[in-house]
């Protein structure tokens, strides 16, 4: 595999770098009763070697759905992907017939969960189902497989590997759970690492293990990240790059310390805002009102325009494109620049 | 202590040397006690009126059952609450009813703490049924609906049920039955962390709000710190079901002295990347230890950095130390100040 020295810190779109991963203009909608949910409306974003992307969205933005169409999980039907491309190195996934398309899940791309205790099979011993990736996918023996399976418990220090490697999920604690799925994800050595909210449901000391662990494998194996979560903080610890989603699509895309800095859209602003600060303690909090939209009901114009402070006339009447406001970021607001340079009003209500 | 006048007067609950165990038995036929779950063991704490005290602890630190027990929904192995000078696992009948009245709770979980068949009418006026001498039977839907106003939700939604409201909007519900008895405290039991970050903002505003509005004393429990902090008066810390350190919520953020308390703060995620690789992160190895088979002497000494013989054999107070303002239960207490959350 070709290996591209990552550098110190990788910039997005280096000129002759390949994208690892590039999806373009992604759109998923679920068909249910009571209507066509438009989940995610032309997402796009690349990833590079050895970078690590932070989708950042509340629930309902489309965040993991994009995860489940890059990863070709998608349940279908009620989902479908009804247009877009998700190229890996340059080659289409979404162009593949199916038994193709398995050869990149898990050798090229792999995801881990938030939930490790569903996402695992209860009535497999864990080493089992780590060797089942090599057993599966490499045609290797049960007993080899079983060794490496071993081996991987241990690189993501799970302690006594060798006498755990009997038990069932029910008797580790979350965030052993957790690096057992960790341990399945790297198994086949991916490229990609998509990590659907991993430490959401974990306590903060665990959290900070695990995190740890993330980005250490990370280095070692120079893989692209894609990091999912509500969480700003833990964006902030360890992103290069970050989307904002909001109602299935991306509302502002910036490199992370510009975005913490100064954020170009009023939805990035708002959240920003909203987290609890010491020096503004004893004062009322900065809440964004009202609600996220109805995915099956998108208001025209912006999405945002509804709990957007901002809002003007325009806003109801076109839908912001996301457009270049500085060299590298990217906002889908009219008003991005007075945004960005503070230089704006809250509208007369 | 049998106190029947608390010390200082503005004391409304006082929390005596509490203690949960849950026994573990094996045998079907001939039950026979194998040990016990120490959920929560000794707890003793203050709250004042108008206070909120904030209890922050991983899972299985005995939050939630210190929750229980100061409801009674459940009965203490031992140890004794007061409330207003009264021991609450001592009252019954009506007295009991009373003590009900003043002391209310707010879920997690406001898809789970709601029940789907019942209109939000229903929801929030159901303390009146229990309680019928709070509000004239004629009044009571106009008092619903002033509850449902005074929780930012609309009062024409009185038909409505749960599963037609977002879950920020449920968590309103759910405070609105909070209140519908006018209590004097609130036990708030993760009230946001089942919420979107844009929607806890206005939850914590509204808790706020009504703090101001009815007087109310809050204990809130929480695993999220910033949202603690931003909150609570004073903050008592967890682990293992003890209180590890206590104080004022400057005290506990801005000179920790427990190790504990220290690698909580430190491992919380700081949104602020120009901070990255600048702070001290403790990592804490391992995970937290079994209730029903705790470390003897420190419970937190089979994680903790400083522990030597004496935290195995020695159990450490929870007491003032030498060069600090305020309780922690360690004997080897000392201020940091590098994991601080500056933010």
């Amino acid at each position: 595999m070709a290996t591209t020295e990552a550098g110190i810190a990788p910039r997005p779109d280096q000129a002759g770098l390949t994208p690892l991963l590039e999806v373009e203009d992604l759109r998923v909608e679920f068909r249910t009763r009571d209507g066509v949910a438009k989940a995610v409306n032309g997402v796009s974003y690349t990833l590079h070697e050895g970078e690590t992307l932070a989708v950042l969205g509340e629930s309902g933005s489309g965040k993991s759905v994009t995860a489940q169409a890059i990863m070709g999980i998608l349940d279908t039907p009620p989902g479908f992907v009804t247009g877009g491309s998700v190229r890996f190195r340059g080659q289409d996934l979404l162009a593949l017939p199916d038994d193709e398309r398995r050869a990149y899940r898990g050798r090229s791309i792999a995801m881990i969960f938030q939930d490790a205790l569903s996402a695992l099979n209860p009535v497999f011993p864990v080493g089992w189902q780590i060797a089942e990736m090599y057993r599966v996918h490499e045609g290797m023996s049960k007993k080899d497989a079983k060794n490496r399976a071993i081996e991987l418990m241990e690189q993501v220090h799970i302690p006594a590997a060798r006498e755990r490697a009997g038990d069932y999920p029910h008797q580790f604690s979350g965030g052993m759970r957790q690096r057992i799925m960790i341990a399945m994800a790297i198994a086949l050595d991916p490229d990609v690492l998509i990590a659907d909210e991993p430490t959401t449901a974990l306590d903060v000391t665990v959290q900070a293990q695990i995190m740890q662990l993330l980005a250490d494998l990370q280095r070692e194996r120079n893989m692209g990240l894609i990091l999912i979560t509500h969480d700003l903080g833990v964006v902030a610890d360890v992103a290069d790059k970050i989307e904002v989603m909001y109602s299935g699509r991306i509302m502002e895309q910036a490199p992370v310390h510009d975005i913490y800095a100064s954020p170009a859209h009023p939805y990035t602003k708002g959240l920003l805002e909203s987290i609890p600060r010491v020096d503004l303690k004893g004062q009322e909090l900065s809440a964004i009102k009202g609600l996220p939209p109805n995915l099956t009901n998108i208001p025209a114009g912006c999405e945002f325009r509804p709990r957007c402070p901002y809002a003007r006339d325009i806003c109801k009447e076109q839908r912001p494109a996301l457009a270049e406001v500085v060299p590298g970021r990217f906002s889908a607001c009219h008003f991005a620049q007075e945004v960005l340079d503070g230089d704006i009003e809250p509208a007369q209500q | 202590m049998v106190t029947s006048n608390p010390p200082s007067s503005d004391v409304v609950l006082e929390v005596d040397n509490l203690v949960k165990h849950f026994p573990l038995t094996t045998g079907v036929v001939v039950k026979r006690q194998v040990g016990a779950v120490q959920a929560v063991d000794g707890v003793s704490l203050q709250l004042h009126k108008g206070e909120t005290l904030g209890i922050v602890g991983e899972s299985g630190s005995g939050k939630s059952t210190l929750a229980k027990l100061l409801m009674r929904l459940e009965e203490p192995s031992s140890g004794k609450t007061y409330f207003h000078g009264q021991n609450i696992y001592d009252l019954q009948g009506k007295a009991l009813r009373e003590l009900r009245r003043n002391i209310q709770i707010v879920f997690q979980d406001p898809y789970s703490s709601l029940n789907p068949r019942m209109t939000v009418g229903d929801i929030v006026g159901e303390p009146f049924d229990i309680h019928p001498e709070v509000v004239p039977r004629g009044q009571r839907r106009k008092q619903v609906q002033e509850l449902l106003d005074v929780v930012g939700l609309n009062p024409e939604h009185i038909n409505r049920y749960p599963h037609q409201f977002s879950g920020g909007q449920r968590q309103r519900i759910g405070i609105a039955r909070g209140l519908a008895l006018r209590p004097e405290i609130i036990i708030c039991d993760e009230p946001v962390s089942a919420l979107d970050v844009s929607v806890q903002a206005q939850v914590i505003n509204l808790l706020e709000k009504l703090q101001d509005e009815f007087g109310l004393s809050y204990i809130f429990i929480a695993h999220d710190l910033s949202v603690v902090r931003h909150i609570a008066d004073r903050v008592a810390v967890m682990y293992l079901g003890r209180i590890v350190e206590i104080g004022s919520e400057a005290q506990i953020y801005e000179k920790p002295t427990h190790p504990y308390t220290q690698a909580l703060l430190s491992a919380v995620p700081v949104p602020d990347p120009s901070v990255r690789g600048q702070r001290q992160q403790i990592i804490l190895s391992g995970d937290v230890p079994s209730p029903a088979n705790p470390p003897s002497g420190c419970r937190f000494r089979t994680r903790c950095w400083k522990a030597t013989d004496k935290c195995a054999q020695e159990d450490p107070e929870l007491t003032v130390r030498p060069g600090s303002d305020h309780e922690s239960a360690c004997h080897y207490a000392a201020v940091r100040e590098d994991v601080v959350i500056q933010h």
